[in-house]
């Protein structure tokens, strides 16, 4: 459907560009920005990741293991002393004890080779919430482990925990940016379209919430919400509340557009013909601008990402038992534990990646959205 | 001037009323009011509560009365200077607040000015020399400073700190000052940690002022009146500074009205990884233990922070550009 004509001569080219419709136009600017479809890629793996989020961690999230605490991320390796290996490996962990500090620690011992293996058996859960499985995507054998980011202070796999906490982290800004869309639609709309006092009414109330400090705010409402909520509770009310503020960035862009084209011919016409109002605003005057509002989207969610993180981060947020990148990094808080095991920030550079992408993807979208 | 003035300083009224009512909502929104938690919490740590002092509470703050007499007596307190008390600390809040407020505005001021220094030569390079490797680089370092959790910087850095350079980060004052009163010596103790926290709060904003200062100088670039500049003869770095760059300046100024609210919440949780004794890690304490007219005056003094702090940058706004005052 989107094909590109690359090949062929430029007078062909010039007529398809004559007769594309405007979809196919915004297509192309995007592809052409290649920054922003390999963020897009990017994003598209991460969220195939939470999707199969049991398939891809190969320990449960809540498992402790006591013996491996504060285990160091294992390596995985191609070559050893013997050459090189066309299977995967790790080095298995070795636990010993500093003889002043009594502190234990562990290093990867390069005599015990453990190949990873494919789609081992582990413990079951149901695929995709419907079909009952216990395989994985990799694994190594016997009771030997393989933690790719280390282990935490009770002994659970964080590699498997950053997966599952993608879950939470990757979906919440999806959730929120929802609600500040209908939101910022609505007012923002209102306050284009009819103009006047409501207009003013609206953009004073906006910039009053603009003008407020996000995180004391947040801070203070979600320290309001009960500690014995349900988990999913907590993630709707987290959504609102990031909404509050959320609504206003795009309520302005929606404002913007259907301001400038509120007069343009077109719309003058339809209501010429007595076109009604409603059917003017969403048939007539929200696909013109309906790009613009993606991208605004778009660009909107790394903020709530970075918000939720850092109210579960304060332990104001979501709390455990709950898994997000947030409350993964909880664990980071004091210099002691960051200097003791580093890798408890790796959760962070999810975070930064996944923001980064979205950051990317929704400046490339804004380029594309108005092809003309 | 004076009439955009008298307005501008007007229009600030209804903000601030808004800003009180928010703050009071806040205070009210824990279940049960703060009296009954205290009177549990002493009464669990086996205190016996005296009725009368119940009771002169109980009147003092009206919390027996509807709510709008409530919100009337709590903002009629706070014009007067009494923030109601705080049942954690035993104390009024007055005296818990102001040397943390004056922190945080040390903290918040260091970091603006700390991002303009380093956005204003970046955005002004990045636009001269556009498609250029180094405009790429602090692009990507701007998109990057932009992803990253402000709290995530500070435990980066008290990592490396740590770790490669055994420094102790954390704190705004050296142990021999900290609870010393105000000298010579203790604010040059403060200047020297101040440092930290200004870069971590600071980056996050940088990226944002460079964009906007390489965006508008590129617009301005692009005009006639360069090219004939140029053509005259003008010297590239004369002309550049003395028509383009003085133009591009006055929507990177106006960005302090967004900046400061970034600014003040991303101090608000560096201090809080920092330990540093400013607003942030008190009014998250104070959250979490329900200490409400505590962490209800943060949030109502910061926002008017802010608010103040919006109303000077617009004034000073209107006295580089005529064509705000005049509008």
């Amino acid at each position: 459907m989107f094909k590109r004509s690359r090949d062929t001569g430029q007078d062909s080219q010039e007529s398809k560009i004559y007769y594309a419709s405007q979809s196919q136009l915004i297509w192309r600017k995007f592809i052409k920005h290649k920054l922003a479809v390999f963020s897009g890629l990017v994003i598209l793996f991460m969220y195939l990741v939470v999707i199969l989020a049991e398939f891809v961690a190969p320990y449960n999230p809540n498992q402790r293991n006591t013996y491996y605490r504060y285990a160091r991320p294992q390596v995985i390796r191609f070559w050893s002393e013997d050459g090189f290996h066309l299977r995967p490996f790790v080095y298995g962990l070795e636990r010993e004890m500093d003889p002043v500090t009594l502190r234990r620690s562990f290093h990867e011992d390069p005599n015990q080779i453990l190949p990873l293996r494919f789609f081992v058996r582990g413990y079951e859960y149901r695929l995709l919430g419907l079909i009952p499985t216990d395989r994985h995507l990799f694994g190594v054998d016997g009771d030997n482990v393989v933690y790719l980011f280390g282990s935490d202070d009770l002994g659970r796999c964080v590699f498997s925990r950053v997966v599952y906490g993608a879950r939470i982290s990757m979906t919440i800004g999806l959730v929120g940016v929802f609600l500040s869309f209908v939101l910022g639609l609505l007012f923002g709309g209102l306050s284009g379209y009819y103009g006047g006092v409501i207009d003013k009414l609206i953009g004073r109330t906006m910039e009053i919430l603009r003008s407020f400090p996000q995180i004391p705010l947040w801070m203070s409402l979600s320290a309001a919400l009960p500690d014995h909520w349900p988990i999913i509770r907590t993630y709707f009310a987290i959504t609102l509340i990031l909404s509050v503020i959320g609504w206003t960035d795009l309520a302005r862009v929606a404002r913007g557009k259907i301001y400038s084209l509120k007069n343009e011919d077109f719309v003058v016409a339809a209501r010429m013909a007595g076109t009604s109002e409603p059917r003017i605003i969403l048939e007539h005057l929200v696909p013109s601008f309906m790009s613009h509002i993606i991208a605004a989207i778009t660009l909107a969610i790394p903020g709530m990402i970075l918000a939720e993180t850092s109210l579960s981060f304060l332990g104001i947020g979501l709390r455990p038992p709950a898994i997000s990148w947030g409350v993964l990094l909880q664990a980071a808080q004091n210099i002691h534990t960051i200097v003791l095991a580093p890798w408890l920030m790796i959760p962070g550079v999810f975070v930064i990646i996944f923001v980064l992408a979205f950051n990317f993807l929704g400046d490339g979208l804004r380029n594309a959205a108005d092809p003309y | 001037m004076f009439l955009y003035l008298v307005n501008r300083v007007l229009m600030i009224i209804p903000t601030l009323i808004v800003i009180s009512m928010i703050s009071f909502v806040i205070i009210q929104l824990p279940p049960g009011d703060y009296l009954t938690t205290y009177m549990a919490r002493l009464q669990q740590s086996g205190y016996t509560v005296d009725q009368s002092e119940i009771d002169s509470l109980n009147r003092r703050y009206g919390l027996d009365r509807p709510i709008h007499v409530q919100y009337y007596r709590w903002i009629t307190g706070v014009l007067r200077g009494d923030f109601g008390y705080s049942f954690d600390w035993q104390r009024p809040v007055n005296q818990l607040i102001w040397e943390r407020l004056a922190l945080t505005l040390a903290v918040t001021t260091a970091s603006l000015i700390f991002s303009w220094i380093l956005a204003f030569p970046i955005g002004v390079y990045s636009a001269v020399k556009q498609h250029s490797v180094g405009d790429y680089f602090f692009t990507f370092l701007g998109f990057l400073g932009l992803a990253t959790p402000n709290f995530m910087i500070a435990l980066l850095l008290m990592f490396v700190a740590h770790r490669y350079l055994g420094w102790s980060v954390g704190g705004l004052f050296s142990p021999e000052y900290m609870a010393a009163p105000w000298s010579m010596g203790k604010v040059v103790d403060l200047l020297k940690h101040l440092w930290i926290p200004m870069v971590v709060v600071g980056t996050a904003g940088t990226a944002g002022l460079i964009r906007v200062m390489r965006n508008n100088l590129l617009d301005e670039l692009s005009k006639p009146y360069v090219l004939t500049a140029k053509s005259k003869g003008l010297k590239e770095v004369t002309m550049l500074f003395k028509y383009p760059v003085r133009l591009a300046i006055i929507p990177f100024v106006s960005t302090v009205g967004w900046q400061l609210p970034n600014l003040i919440s991303g101090a608000t949780i560096v201090a809080v990884v920092l330990s540093l004794p400013t607003a942030g890690p008190l009014l998250l304490r104070a959250l979490l233990s329900q200490d409400m007219y505590l962490a209800g005056s943060f949030v109502l003094l910061l926002a008017s922070l802010t608010c103040i702090g919006t109303l000077i940058s617009d004034v000073l706004l209107a006295l580089v550009d005529p064509r705000i005052r005049y509008e």
